[in-house]
């Protein structure tokens, strides 16, 4: 495991206590409300949809939060390099007599490529779409699966 | 409504709930997205819940005041490392305060691909009706 993490290091990573530094600073920013002019996000690519990527021993996976598209209107593509989600997320009209009063939910197409830190399986990848999240499975390569060195 | 079809989504940050009362239980809580519009004869809510199952998902209706909750379960494994992370999960709650009179027995609700659209029925009398003036 040593070896892997000093010679596997994602350059574009994010550790769980940066990530609780992140919070505590948005939830500073929430109390300074106007004065700070805003809340600060999360860190992200500024991309829909909004990712997550985690990895364990023998795959990577890929999470995102698709509410109410269809799996046949998705586009995954996986390469050696990464991946690519596309689709477009359709809201159908209501009828003509319907007032809205609220519109929050977005409609549009979308494109998303991520970037993975090793070399995947491309032949054995695997999606599927549960209560509106996208969960893509892509296995690592054998090169690129850890090893436990033993000491002789 | 042809314009907003081919537009691209804009990326939008998950919304913490901001309660002027502090939670008894911890976490993170989110607003959901929410689409709303009314007929003469309903009024329809459109939620996205992404990551919430039909059993985790409580509406609830008293005294004009709606209130959606839901609860999404941690969907890591147990030996999972993070690499990158965008958003964050976390329960959903939001509060409406309804103006007109619900029928309460004929609520519909369905929760599908993540979308809940709930189907609130005005009871009979709150449904215009149309006065016609005569004349002379």
């Amino acid at each position: 495991m040593i070896y892997r993490k000093l010679f596997n290091v994602p350059t574009w990573g994010l550790n769980r206590p940066f990530r609780e530094f992140d919070r505590l600073r948005r939830q500073m920013d929430e109390l300074y409300g106007a004065l700070s002019g805003g809340v600060l996000p999360m860190p992200s690519a500024g991309v829909f949809p909004l990712t997550n990527v985690t990895e364990d021993n023998e795959n990577y996976y890929v999470r995102a939060e698709l509410p109410g598209i269809k799996p046949d209107e998705l586009d995954i593509q996986v390469a050696a390099a990464g991946i690519s989600i596309s689709g477009e997320r359709k809201i159908s009209a209501e009828g003509n007599g319907a007032k809205y009063h609220r519109r929050e939910r977005e409609a549009g197409k979308f494109s998303r490529l991520i970037n993975l830190p090793g070399e995947v399986d491309v032949n054995k990848v695997e999606a599927s779409m549960e209560n509106g999240i996208l969960k893509v499975t892509i296995p690592k390569s054998e090169a690129a699966k850890p090893r436990q060195i033993t000491v002789k | 409504m042809t314009d907003k079809e081919s537009k691209e989504i804009q990326v939008k940050q998950k919304q913490e709930l901001n309660s002027p009362a502090e939670l008894t239980q911890s976490g993170l809580i989110f607003t959901p997205n929410v689409d709303i519009f009314e007929t003469d004869r309903e009024i329809t809510l459109l939620a996205d819940l992404p990551g919430v199952m039909t059993e985790n998902l409580t509406i609830d209706l008293r005294e004009n005041i709606l209130t959606l909750t839901g609860e999404v379960s941690p969907f890591e494994g147990a030996n999972e490392e993070d690499i990158l992370i965008e958003y964050e999960i976390g329960k959903y709650h939001r509060q409406f305060n309804l103006s007109s009179v619900i029928d309460q027995s004929k609520i519909d609700a369905k929760l599908n691909d993540g979308v809940l659209r709930l189907s609130l029925p005005k009871v009979e009398e709150a449904t215009p009706r149309k006065i016609e003036i005569k004349t002379g």
